[in-house]
């Protein structure tokens, strides 16, 4: 269930904004290398439209889309494709000298819930991730819109999703000793923004989450809820706040950290494929 | 009222949208002379006089010889000042270019007036070319000042996409060639010729020895490159390669104003707007990337040309941004694709024809994710941040149901959405697109989704305005009437109906139906108590019982409903004529629909399965028996056995005091017609006046129904005639109510 932890690599310690993707129409893994040719001649079009025609110079940006197969739930999963983008370094006195400038990948895991309902002629890579300036992303995104008639869309994840996260992520078995988990919380109303930041160790927060959670491999709102009001009592104890009344930002935990505006960072690619499972399921939830 | 009622007769149980059907012939890319047609159709009649004050002004510079002083010539003020002004506010129509042009470049008139002239030279449509030529020969006698040659050459950089044609234009190369050695007007020499050369022009390089005199200016540069582009033999020299812009901005003097005219003339052609919505972007916002609401433009699909380029494919296949009219889609037809993008049939009536014949679900697929997709990113009551763009929605959400009524049925990503947000509605905003778009929910969605529906509808419905009432009666109607033309279209095609009724079976539809009209009766009764019996709303909640009494013979369903005693009572005893005159129509049709039931229930034909329940013709005789005592027979407070109906104590009655209380509601007293009768009796009986109503009676009794008939209250002719039975002449008072 974990995928291998070489080729995704380049995903740890990044920070990825989510999308969701409806299906694409006619996308077929077969001509991958076309449509990094294609969305190449694209970018460098948009980027010179206004501008005098160019005589001599190279293009700057390289693009390869490729194929992830680790990166899925089941076989009924679409394999993952990876988009980068590439900057040739303008000192062209080594040719292979390449700067990744701009990566995004779209994903499904466990998705079965979209692609059931799907026919034939549509994939579905329900969830996008992008790393890098704004700039690329819209100039790919608006590609592949254009080119499968699909629709991007940011996926914003709420606060009570943030606190399934909390409480699933302490429940993960982690083999190295992680730094700890901490909350964010932002208080609403205020005229100068003010956030609350509430760390607690990863043995503790563990050892609270057992307590609460019952039977092993199903988890509850009630637990979830319970888990958290256990931890705001804790912070009420000590500081008089009511974290109950104020809005959570960001987890982070060993495994990941997210933040409400729907960008995250994964640091281990043991439970990468949960976390990514969790996120399918969002961006399905948010097309559906 | 006569007008109603004729209406009513030759209603036809399929009602098409007319307005809403998009006018093909109509819909061509306009050309543009066509654009400039429009533009001057719209234009209203206090542009008249403006237009002649154009003429007036380039009547005046024509004829104008020598120099004039701008400060001493009043009339080379006034007709300046027109040319600015119609110039910068709508654009000047082609013909007066040549004029104006020939003006301001000859030198006639003071470089201030020239200058003036050039800065409002916005075209409204086109350039003639030929007035450019023209103003191109000007330039190269050089009887103008460089100042007014270098606004010249700005303007025609600014304007070049405007010229009609530029064959000739083409053909004048080698003179605008020749002012490149004109330091001041260099740049812009540059730039019209990067805008003009084409690949032949490069045989005739002559600017390899311009490099070194002028240096390498980037205006300069960009032409070279252009040259080495088209000729990469003749261009051994090397260019700088770094990016950067090489002209300078020409168009600012106008920018403004074209920009002005621009807009001016979209709000005026209802067609170039809709077009524009395909093809051009908003005004830039700073939102995020994807989250901006754009309908896509209509383009053939890229992915032919990927990868399977030994099948040649591309060659068979008909662009969709060639399809311009009906009969190349005709033509067509079999080797058309969908554009790349779903989105944009919307704005393309074409399109939504071709989408009509083709029964592909990855086309409403493709739609549904785009539409469901774009619906909740930028509802306006949904996410905050949009509020400003509000417009922008109902614009959207208008050219959605446009498209409902073309094709005729909803788009399932629209229902859900209308699920999603109605609950969150405030009803008001993009109110009537949002009430227009329910009338096109599917009756088998509409039954699952009552809840998310009727709930929220009936809650803002209880608490807003009268005027919101009424529109949202109006839209339940369509509705109605939406889900009944369905029906009738598939019983029309009977072989079809078990195909596409897979989940809608008869008895579906009949229980959908009536669930509806259960929804509208109840909510029509408690409109009418809190608005006090509003004979505006009646009518509304009336004409949504002229569908609902007809639904047997119109559209052959097996169903009718009586209207509940909230409706009828407040119906009978209204103040208005409308109201009753409406009230005695329905229930005639009521009457002719029932007995045609029975009829066939007795001779066993069709339609066994669904007898309509001996309560529909219980209710149904409650309600003539009220009515006929009510109009006609004057004994409604005996005989009325309806539970919520008007009957009443002799002794409760009596203490109202009102004397001759039994007819108080017959077609003489009743309030809604009292008036009638009093108008009667003025022309029957001019020298009473009295106004002794009980003179109508006998003979004058039977004048008097000619007299209402007269009056156009034919809902109450048809009634009369079809429910009271009178029995002789002799006894007209005395009338038996007929019970079906």
């Amino acid at each position: 269930e974990n995928a291998d932890p070489q080729k995704t690599a380049f995903i740890l310690r990044k920070q990825w904004t989510l999308y969701s993707v409806t299906p694409l129409y006619k996308f077929s893994s077969a001509h991958l290398k076309d449509y990094g040719r294609q969305l190449g001649a694209f970018i460098a079009a948009e980027k010179q439209k206004g501008l005098a025609v160019e005589v001599g110079v190279e293009l700057g940006i390289k693009v390869a889309v490729s194929s992830l197969p680790d990166l899925r739930g089941s076989d009924q999963d679409h394999a993952a494709v990876l988009v980068q983008l590439s900057l040739k370094s303008s000192a062209s006195r080594k040719k292979t000298e390449e700067k990744l400038v701009w990566s995004g990948w779209f994903c499904s895991v466990a998705g079965d819930d979209l692609s059931v309902n799907v026919l034939e002629d549509f994939t579905c890579l329900p969830l996008f991730l992008a790393n890098g300036a704004e700039s690329y992303t819209s100039l790919v995104g608006t590609w592949f819109q254009k080119t499968f008639d699909c629709c991007f869309r940011r996926l914003v994840i709420s606060p009570l999703i943030l606190t399934w996260m909390a409480a699933l992520w302490t429940g993960y078995k982690v083999d190295k000793t992680s730094s700890a988990m901490e909350l964010v919380f932002s208080v609403p109303c205020l005229p100068q923004p003010l956030d609350i930041s509430y760390a607690i160790h990863t043995e503790d927060a563990k050892a609270l989450w057992d307590a609460v959670q019952k039977t092993p491999g199903e988890i509850t709102q009630e637990e979830v809820d319970v888990f958290m009001d256990c931890l705001y009592s804790h912070f009420h104890r000590h500081f008089k706040i009511h974290l109950s009344a104020t809005k959570l930002v960001k987890v982070s935990t060993g495994i990941a950290s997210a933040h409400c505006d729907g960008i995250i960072k994964f640091l281990q690619s043991q439970h990468l494929i949960r976390v990514l499972m969790l996120l399918t399921e969002l961006a399905i939830s948010q097309i559906q | 009222m006569q007008r109603r009622q004729s209406s009513k007769h030759s209603k036809q149980p399929l009602r098409v949208h007319d307005s809403n059907q998009t006018d093909l012939s109509a819909w061509r890319k306009e050309g543009s002379i066509n654009t400039e047609k429009t533009v001057q159709n719209q234009q209203s009649l206090s542009d008249d006089s403006k237009h002649n004050s154009l003429e007036q002004a380039v009547r005046f510079f024509e004829k104008v010889q020598d120099r004039v002083s701008l400060k001493k010539s009043e009339g080379l003020q006034k007709h300046l000042s027109t040319v600015e002004s119609i110039g910068l506010e709508r654009g000047l129509p082609p013909e007066v270019f040549d004029t104006l042009l020939t003006v301001a470049l000859s030198g006639k008139l003071a470089d201030t007036v020239n200058t003036r002239l050039l800065k409002s030279l916005v075209p409204a449509s086109v350039i003639p070319e030929s007035s450019v030529v023209s103003s191109v020969s000007w330039l190269c006698v050089s009887k103008c000042t460089s100042n007014v040659q270098l606004l010249f050459l700005r303007w025609l950089i600014t304007m070049f996409d405007f010229i009609d044609c530029k064959e000739q234009l083409h053909a004048l190369y080698g003179f605008f060639f020749s002012f490149i050695h004109d330091e001041k007007l260099c740049p812009y020499v540059c730039h019209l010729l990067y805008l003009l050369t084409k690949k032949e022009n490069g045989k005739s390089i002559q600017l390899y020895e311009l490099k070194k005199p002028l240096g390498m200016q980037p205006h300069l540069q960009a032409l070279l490159s252009l040259y080495k582009v088209f000729r990469p033999e003749l261009m051994s020299i090397t260019l700088p390669g770094k990016m950067k812009t090489y002209f300078k901005n020409s168009e600012a003097p106008w920018k403004a104003a074209i920009n002005a005219v621009r807009r001016r003339n979209q709000a005026n052609s209802p067609i170039s707007q809709a077009l524009c919505l395909g093809t051009t972007q908003p005004p830039s916002r700073k939102r995020k990337w994807n989250a901006q609401l754009i309908i896509p433009a209509s383009s053939a699909n890229t992915q032919n040309l990927v990868g399977n380029s030994e099948k040649n494919s591309a060659n068979d296949f008909f662009p969709v941004e060639q399809l311009q009219a009906f009969t190349q889609l005709v033509e067509n037809i079999h080797c058309l694709e969908f554009p790349s993008q779903m989105g944009s049939v919307l704005t393309n009536p074409l399109l939504l024809h071709y989408m009509n014949c083709i029964k592909d679900e990855s086309i409403y697929l493709r739609l549904y994710y785009w539409m469901g997709q774009t619906l909740q990113e930028e509802c306006t009551w949904c996410v905050v941040e949009n509020s400003q763009y509000e417009q922008e929605f109902k614009d959207f959400l208008e050219i959605i149901y446009k498209a409902e009524c073309f094709l005729q049925e909803g788009f399932s990503s629209c229902e859900e959405f209308l699920c999603r947000s109605l609950p969150l509605w405030d009803g008001s905003c993009c109110r009537s697109q949002i009430l227009r778009l329910m009338s096109w929910i599917p009756l088998s969605s509409f039954s699952e989704m009552k809840s998310h529906i009727c709930d929220p509808l009936a809650q803002l419905f209880f608490t807003s305005s009268l005027y919101f009432k009424c529109s949202v009666l109006e839209c339940l109607k369509e509705l109605l009437q939406n889900w009944l033309n369905w029906h009738v279209v598939r019983l029309d095609s009977e072989s079809d109906y078990q195909f596409c009724s897979q989940n809608t079976t008869l008895s579906g539809l009949v229980d959908g139906i009536a669930e509806l009209i259960h929804f509208v009766g109840w909510i029509s009764t408690v409109a009418l108590r809190l608005e006090n019996n509003c004979t505006f709303l009646l009518y509304f909640i009336l004409d949504f019982y002229e569908i609902v009494c007809d639904m047997y013979l119109k559209y052959n369903l097996p169903l009718l409903i009586m209207p509940p005693a909230g409706v009828f009572y407040p119906a009978l005893l209204s103040m208005d004529s409308v109201s009753l005159n409406q009230l005695c129509y329905i229930m005639y049709r009521y009457r002719t629909n029932l007995v045609a039931a029975k009829e066939n229930e007795l001779t066993k034909k069709k339609k066994q399965q669904f007898k309509f329940s001996s309560q529909t013709y219980q209710e149904y005789n409650q309600y003539i028996i009220a009515m006929v005592g009510c109009l006609w027979t004057s004994n409604v407070f005996q005989k009325d056995n309806h539970p919520q109906g008007v009957r009443l104590d002799d002794e409760l009655l009596k203490k109202t005091g009102v004397q001759e209380f039994k007819n108080s509601f017959n077609i003489v007293y009743h309030p809604a017609m009292m008036g009638y009768a009093a108008h009667f009796l003025q022309q029957a009986c001019p020298d009473d006046p009295t106004f002794n109503f009980s003179l109508i009676k006998g003979k004058k009794w039977n004048w008097y129904l000619d007299y209402l008939y007269a009056q156009g209250l034919e809902g109450l002719k048809l009634f009369v005639e079809s429910s009271i039975n009178r029995v002789s002449q002799a006894s007209q008072n005395k009338a038996r109510n007929v019970e079906v």
